[in-house]
């Protein structure tokens, strides 16, 4: 056999992509439910983080169904709308503003409302949960994740130090107004709003989550001055 | 043939020292660089690398008399890419956390020089089992520089292991600061070339005039 003619080259690779293609197809069909639960867990050990729950892979779901007790989605005038906020995709509710995720969890006796966040770092997506004591301002936990930041910069909101910063910081100012919340280079201050510190090397990434907190939070605006007590 | 010859051994060990796939034949810097801010990635990626390596030149090993010469390249990356897809999902299904520290960086292994210059130089003029041993070897010998860069990146950067904190409050109250130049890329260059240093004043064969 020739194996330099035009005919054995395309007949080579044309069967080597397919059987390549099986390969990979097999692969990816037969670790797709293992992956699709671990990424429900992941879903729900960050839920739960921003309510100030650690969980661990192997009690996150018993954990989950315990202390969220509600779940649905809203819309950009704060209407509850059909369908299931775990499962919805995030980057187009955001996009549309038409069905926002909110979940209402139960810590100590008390309700917190945890929202959805959306937006884009330096490489990737970023999200998070944010959420808020029944004065529907006041920041009870947070938690950050992202796809693809550098690791040991950017990659570090994800760690706690960085989510704590949030706690007890408001959305709101006294007025009622909408100010979100701020993050700042270390040092510096914001005028008129609550701030905390980025990311030491994390330049890109930590103004990825101060603008994701700003358009996120900005369309639960009405969901969260709506019902105020 | 032998299981572990002399010059099997040869093969296998080499690249651990004198031939290492870093330091000596400068292959896999920039992965190298990008994982090793801290040591349990590095790990991790060694232990992908030396697998993807691995199969990969036993499976180019094997079909190395069928390949079209004009296409071989395009069959390398092929077989390298279709291993990094199955090594990203196995991690996607049983060790998601790791899977999502790493994220780009695996991949990113298709990249990695080592791959394709082990693939050419040696899977495609050997059997299959001296290619294993080449590709096990020089996995080896990547992972090697790569957990000792994590090592110190790591220890210095962060004062943590495999993030547990080693370096006692008691220093921290003596007024030690952890060095945050550590973590950033320009570090680790710095670091390679410091064990390239050391590899070299230790091993004077090595030096060039």
């Amino acid at each position: 056999m020739n194996r330099d003619s035009n005919l054995y080259t395309i007949v080579y690779a044309s069967v080597m992509v397919i059987l390549v293609a099986l390969g990979l197809a097999l692969t990816s069909q037969s670790l797709r439910s293992y992956q699709k639960k671990n990424e429900d867990i992941d879903k729900m050990m960050q839920i739960l983080r921003s309510v100030r729950v650690q969980t661990t892979a192997a009690d996150a779901e018993a954990t989950f169904k315990s202390l969220i007790k509600e779940s649905y989605l809203v819309d950009e005038n704060g209407k509850q709308v059909e369908g299931d906020a775990f499962s919805t995709d995030y980057v187009k509710a955001f996009a549309s503003k038409e069905a926002l995720p909110v979940f209402v969890a139960s810590i100590d006796g008390e309700t917190k409302y945890i929202m959805a966040m959306s937006g884009a770092g330096l490489w990737g997506p970023l999200w998070g949960y944010m959420s808020v004591n029944e004065d529907k301002s006041t920041v009870y936990g947070a938690d950050f994740s992202h796809q693809g930041e550098t690791p040991g910069l950017g990659a570090e909101i994800t760690q706690s130090f960085f989510s704590k910063e949030f706690y007890d910081k408001k959305l709101f100012n006294e007025a009622g107004e909408f100010k979100s919340i701020a993050i700042v280079k270390p040092g510096k201050t914001a005028e008129g709003q609550d701030y905390v510190d980025g990311i030491s090397g994390g330049t890109i990434t930590s103004q990825g989550v101060n603008q994701m907190i700003l358009t996120s939070m900005g369309g639960y605006i009405k969901f969260l001055t709506s019902q105020k007590q | 043939m032998g299981i572990l010859t002399n010059k099997n051994k040869q093969i296998l060990l080499g690249p651990l020292s004198k031939n290492n796939p870093v330091v000596v034949q400068m292959l896999g810097i920039c992965s190298a660089l990008a994982v090793t801010s801290k040591l349990e990635p590095s790990l991790v990626m060694a232990i992908s690398v030396t697998a993807v390596v691995a199969f990969a030149n036993v499976i180019i090993s094997l079909l190395r008399n069928t390949i079209p010469n004009r296409i071989r390249i395009i069959v390398q990356l092929v077989v390298i890419a279709a291993l990094v897809t199955i090594v990203s999902e196995v991690l996607k299904a049983f060790a998601y956390d790791v899977n999502k520290q790493l994220s780009v960086f695996v991949g990113l292994i298709i990249t990695n020089c080592i791959l394709m210059g082990r693939i050419e130089a040696f899977a495609l003029g050997n059997g299959p089992w001296e290619s294993f041993l080449d590709g096990v070897g020089n996995g080896l010998g990547y992972g090697i520089i790569l957990v000792i860069v994590g090592f110190f990146r790591e220890l210095l950067g962060s004062g943590t292991l495999f993030g547990y904190h080693v370096i006692p409050q008691a220093v921290y109250d003596f007024g030690y600061v952890n060095n945050g130049l550590m973590i950033l890329p320009p570090m680790a260059l710095i670091t390679v070339a410091v064990i390239i240093w050391v590899h070299r004043s230790r091993n004077k064969d090595l030096q060039e005039n």
